[in-house]
């Protein structure tokens, strides 16, 4: 430990740190996001109140970690954080929009008068909507290193495409793990079709991204690296295969009454994610803006990083345990919204 | 006027300040309404009163609705730091960080985490753990500001560190945090925090009394939140005063700009109404009191007040000047209206019909003082950004005027929609009968 080399270290841990929130974000806000999207195609408004009751305690904190990851990028990594958001000022823009929406749009849709109600419900979708689109456009803008052209804007959108069915799939297997009767029947249906957009937008990205990026390329395709690195997308496709599988299967079970199982197609995904992030990972790490900035390039003074590591280390433990107190509280499947 | 739009630091000073001014309308409720949450329950829980139940049922729909629209603005923010100023986090990113990164990891985890219990777990945990969950959403918002007015206040009074290589290194982490005017400033905040909820409580319950709601728990939240108003104003008043002696110490420019002073002057005049001429260097049409301006800030008659001649560069006059007297003149305003009311309530057990008329339409007067105060605060800054360390100007980004323009638009419209739900659901709130 004498020459523990902390100048080295620690931007490697508040790297760590933003790879952690921005996943807890994909996975939880995901869910979020996710329901919303699916709101459009329930038309009942006692079966879309239940839906949002299924998010209504936690999506707040869940949006939380996307403040901490890009709070975590802007303290740690503050010249890349300005680079970053400089070159995807626009779909932030439209992001924080979405958000915004989403957002208010939890209150408002049952304080609002009555004739109001319709139209915050939809700004809930659309908001959530705007909020999944810009973040894959985001996600694409950033793995071509903000190239300028239609090709790398094209790829852009194709992950924000791709990103509405992710959120979608997440959001469904959500429903299907807090709610029962009619609304779980229909989640699985959601489910089962928005799985096979998922796994074909995942087909697709993990075709684009190397051949829009001649560094994935290398990274991925060389000798022994094909092979070692086989197992990732295998994975990934076995657990695509383990939700279209269970789904059918769950549906029929449920019918039933015997809900065992409702969360494999949760867990499942959450699976798929977490692939996906060591897949991102993999490809960009050291760097922070791909071929531009490493990590120490753009970190902060050791200094100020240490001060944070040391209150991070005592409170993240905090947050992680009241975060799983509060899942706790509200366990199982989710009952009406009432502050009373 | 076409080109000074199109002006990068300009749209980027609008884009911000408009984010900013929108955001701090619903912390400066939400601080304190968790407060006033918690007492009702404390009371209810005491007397077993269930006009207090109601009362608590009533507000913590208002506080969830402003809670919503404080955290959607405020991730606003933590991205436009990035997009609007990324010369503040590469020149002064090591003290910002650190403060910034202990508000989320402090604050606002433990608030929202434990909204969702204080909001929809009343039958999921126990009493006593409700009101814990109510008190740590409290303690979020309140700890949550005191680490964004440490911020703000180093940015005003800069202490505990050294520049090197134009980026700013701590020395003292202590002095970084109790800079000389934290005190004051978070103080201050916290009061118009305070202020701001006893009128709308005041201004709504006003509202749903002549609407004919008179359930006691309508009285009992009428009466919280005037006496709650008739005890702060002085005490903020007071502390107005203490605050502006400290910028008259650290921020001398700020201050002639408050009081239109352009020459140095000894016993100088409290303007009640000028018009600032920057082109003149001097004021039109300007009504004052004698000698008051020097007799406050220096606590002698014949005082000196250094003008703002004296600086190289100083903030705009006019915005700052104006922005003080309509703070000021909203806390006048506010202190008649609470001690009026408190004396009717003292008389006559509720205020009469014209006073709580008076109290409907000061409901948001708390919004209209604390942004002015921050105006001035802000405005008369510049042009630093940092005082004395890094001008607005070096800070901005150099993202196309166009793009900031249109983005500028699309919040503005968002920001006028959103304000106007808001209020109108407050009062639909109000209007609807308790059952």
């Amino acid at each position: 430990m004498a020459n523990f080399d902390w100048a080295y270290w620690l931007p490697v841990i508040f790297a760590a740190l933003m790879v952690i929130s921005m996943f807890a974000y994909v996975i939880l806000d995901g869910y979020d996001l996710g329901v919303g999207i699916l709101l459009e195609l329930e038309q009942d408004t006692q079966q879309k109140d239940k839906m949002i009751a299924s998010i209504g305690p936690f999506w707040d904190a869940n949006e939380t970690w996307l403040v901490l990851g890009v709070g975590l990028l802007l303290v740690a990594f503050p010249m890349a954080h300005g680079i970053i958001l400089t070159a995807l000022y626009l779909p932030v823009a439209i992001m924080l929009l979405g958000l915004i929406l989403r957002g208010v749009a939890f209150d408002f849709r049952v304080k609002a008068q009555a004739h109001h109600q319709p139209l915050w419900n939809r700004l809930f979708f659309v908001g959530s909507l705007l909020a999944t689109v810009s973040q894959g456009v985001m996600l694409g803008r950033y793995l071509t290193g903000f190239a300028p052209g239609w090709g790398a804007w094209g790829f852009a959108l194709l992950v924000g495409l791709s990103m509405v069915a992710a959120y979608a799939l997440i959001g469904a297997s959500w429903l299907i793990m807090k709610t029962s009767g009619a609304l779980q029947q229909r989640a699985v249906r959601w489910a089962q079709r928005s799985v096979w957009f998922a796994a074909l937008a995942a087909l697709l990205v993990s075709i684009a991204t190397p051949w829009v990026s001649p560094r994935v390329f290398d990274l991925w395709f060389s000798l022994p690296n094909v092979f070692l690195l086989a197992p990732v997308p295998i994975m990934t496709a076995a657990l695509f295969g383990v939700i279209a599988y269970s789904l059918p299967k769950l549906a029929q079970r449920q019918r039933n009454g015997n809900d065992n199982f409702c969360w494999l197609p949760f867990a499942a995904t959450v699976g798929i994610v977490l692939l996906s992030f060591f897949g991102l990972v993999y490809s960009i790490f050291p760097h922070l803006v791909i071929d531009q900035l490493t990590i120490w390039q753009a970190a902060s003074s050791t200094d100020s990083l240490m001060i944070m590591f040391v209150g991070a280390t005592f409170v993240l433990p905090t947050i992680i345990g009241y975060t799983i107190y509060s899942y706790r509280v509200f366990w199982g499947k989710a009952g009406e919204l009432s502050y009373q | 006027m076409a080109d000074a739009l199109l002006d990068p630091v300009v749209l980027a000073r609008i884009q911000f300040a408009a984010n900013i001014t929108f955001h701090i309308l619903f912390p400066t409720i939400s601080i304190a309404l968790g407060w006033v949450l918690l007492f009702f329950k404390l009371r209810f829980n005491k007397t077993g009163d269930a006009k207090w139940m109601e009362a608590y049922g009533f507000w913590v729909k208002i506080f969830a609705l402003t809670f919503a629209m404080g955290v959607v603005s405020g991730i606003t923010m933590s991205f436009q730091f990035g997009t609007n100023w990324p010369g503040y986090m590469q020149a002064v990113g090591n003290i910002a960080g650190p403060l910034l990164a202990y508000e989320v990891l402090t604050a606002f985890f433990l608030e929202a985490t434990f909204l969702g219990i204080m909001l929809f777990g009343q039958k999921k945990v126990s009493n006593r753990m409700h009101t814990v969950a109510t008190i740590l959403v409290a303690g979020g918002t309140t700890l949550s500001a005191f680490w964004i007015l440490v911020l703000n206040s180093w940015m005003q009074t800069p202490a505990g560190f050294e520049m090197i290589n134009g980026q700013a290194h701590v020395t003292d982490w202590l002095t970084v945090i109790f800079n000389p005017s934290m005190p004051y400033r978070l103080t201050h905040m916290l009061l118009a925090s305070g202020l701001t909820v006893s009128f709308l409580i005041a201004g709504v319950s006003a509202y749903r009394y002549l609407k004919g709601q008179t359930t006691a728990s309508v009285q009992a939240t009428l009466k919280t939140g005037v006496i709650l108003a008739a005890a702060l104003i002085p005490l903020q008043i007071l502390v107005g005063d203490m605050h502006g002696l400290n910028t008259f110490k650290h921020q001398p420019a700020k201050i002639a700009a408050i009081e239109g002073v352009w020459h140095t002057e000894r016993g100088a005049p409290l303007m009640l109404f000028a018009i600032p001429n920057s082109e003149t260097r001097s004021n039109d049409y300007a009504i004052g009191i004698p000698k008051l301006a020097s007799l406050i800030l220096t606590h002698e008659l014949n005082g000196e007040i250094k003008g703002l001649n004296e600086f190289a560069e100083h903030p705009p006059v006019g915005k700052v000047f104006w922005s003080f007297r309509i703070m000021a003149g909203v806390g006048i305003l506010m202190l008649l209206a609470s001690w009026l009311a408190v004396w009717q309530i003292h008389r006559h057990g509720i205020p009469k019909a014209s006073v709580s008329r008076l109290l409907v339409a000061m409901t948001f007067s708390g919004w209209v003082a604390t942004v002015a105060g921050w105006y001035v605060t802000e405005i008369g800054r510049q042009p630093w950004l940092v005082q004395g360390v890094l001008k607005t100007a070096d800070a901005v980004s150099k993202v196309p005027s166009g793009m900031v323009l249109s983005t500028l638009l699309m919040y503005l419209a968002l920001y006028a929609l959103l304000l106007a739900s808001y209020i109108s659901v407050v009062f639909y709130l109000a209007r609807k009968p308790a059952h």
